[in-house]
């Protein structure tokens, strides 16, 4: 139960994206055609899951017992480029297919600020490695959801006529508003 | 002159949240506040000036192939330095900035600046050049504070200025930063294209 209420939280309540601002680049970059927000978002749960199981092993096996919390930040980047990197050749092996739909993005993930906060966010809640590991696949769940909600909405905004200073970006974050406030009614269910 | 528009050009004319559209994750989650903002802005600065200036600085010894890991490494050490710094003598702001002062460390326009300027400059230009970024940076943030507090709480920097229950909180809230901003940036646009 308590794992269920964790991820209706992370997914609807405390959406990544439209509650606490994290990857906010993606969500405006690749929002543009339903596909790629698709692509990207598969991407971002699949390595959001391992970087979070990696950075925690990390911190608990290896920066706790030296003393070396204040490395948290430089190594965790490093750990995550790195694994990204790794998981791109793997994929390339393993699973042609999957690479090809994810190809372009794995690259860019490595500096998606969603990936790090989540690593920095289980440690800072002191959740176990379970718990951490279902925060971390709701909460990369939520940024594809509202990625594709997002995606969708766009596609559809393309075809209506819209004020020449409102065009591209700032009608996107006008959008994005209100879909946050859409999001902001699920506060309380949890 | 050509020095003083190395400076400017940051701050109006490739000014990073208002043109280039970059390091949006920190502007819409730290501006609950003008204070917030102006402190997100200055942090980042910070990073930005240093940041620039090592990279200009070890440009000549770093091979080709590891440069993008070297630069990551360099920005991350230094938003780690913030984050010591400000956890040790501002303890309320680091409390309300949170997360997004590590998070400095994947910031695009740290990183964007680092790549596309002071990788090809020298010290000097490099420091005027992160310096100017930076308080284009803090400029964009410090208005969107400003602009999210007065509507929502009735204050700037916590001055009041009319009666609180008169703002819409919904400015405060996470809908009216991408709201806020979305109308600053088409202004912005407006007045480039005029």
């Amino acid at each position: 139960m308590e794992y269920i209420l964790m991820f209706i939280a992370a997914v609807f309540v405390n959406n990544v994206v439209l509650a606490q601002f994290l990857g906010i680049c993606p969500f405006l970059g690749v929002s543009k055609k339903m596909d790629t927000a698709v692509g990207m978002g598969l991407a971002v749960v699949f390595v959001l899951t391992v970087a979070t199981v990696f950075t925690y092993l990390m911190q608990k096996f290896l920066l706790d017992p030296l003393g070396l919390g204040f490395m948290q930040t430089v190594s965790y980047i490093l750990v995550i480029a790195a694994l990204v990197q790794l998981v791109e050749i793997i994929l390339k092996k393993a699973s042609p297919a999957l690479h090809q739909a994810l190809g372009v993005f794995l690259p860019l993930i490595s500096t998606n600020c969603c990936i790090l906060g989540v690593a920095i966010l289980v440690i800072q809640k002191e959740f176990n490695l379970l718990q951490s590991i279902v925060y971390a696949v709701s909460t990369a769940i939520g940024f594809a959801l509202a990625l594709v909600i997002f995606a969708g909405i766009r596609e559809q905004l393309e075809m209506t006529r819209i004020p020449n200073g409102m065009k591209g970006i700032p009608i996107a974050l006008i959008t994005a508003g209100l879909l946050a406030m859409a999001f902001m009614g699920f506060s309380g269910i949890v | 002159m050509n020095k003083l528009k190395v400076l400017t050009n940051g701050i109006i004319k490739e000014n990073p949240i208002f043109v280039l559209l970059l390091g949006m994750c920190p502007t819409l989650g730290t501006t609950t506040s003008a204070e917030n903002g102006l402190g997100m802005g200055l942090a980042t600065a910070f990073v930005l000036v240093c940041s620039n200036a090592v990279i200009s600085l070890v440009k000549g010894y770093i091979p080709d192939q590891v440069r993008i890991p070297a630069l990551i490494i360099i920005i991350a050490s230094l938003a780690t330095v913030v984050q010591l710094f400000m956890n040790a003598f501002l303890p309320g702001l680091y409390a309300s900035l949170g997360l997004f002062i590590p998070l400095i460390a994947v910031n695009c326009i740290v990183m964007a600046r680092g790549e596309s300027f002071a990788a090809k400059n020298k010290l000097l230009p490099s420091i005027l050049d992160g310096l100017g970024t930076g308080l284009g940076f803090t400029l964009a943030l410090t208005s969107l504070g400003i602009v999210r507090e007065f509507l929502g709480t009735g204050r700037t920097f916590n001055f009041p200025l009319y009666a609180e229950d008169l703002g819409s909180l919904i400015f405060v809230l996470a809908p009216g930063a991408f709201i806020a901003l979305g109308y600053m940036i088409a202004i912005v646009n407006r007045f480039q294209k005029a």
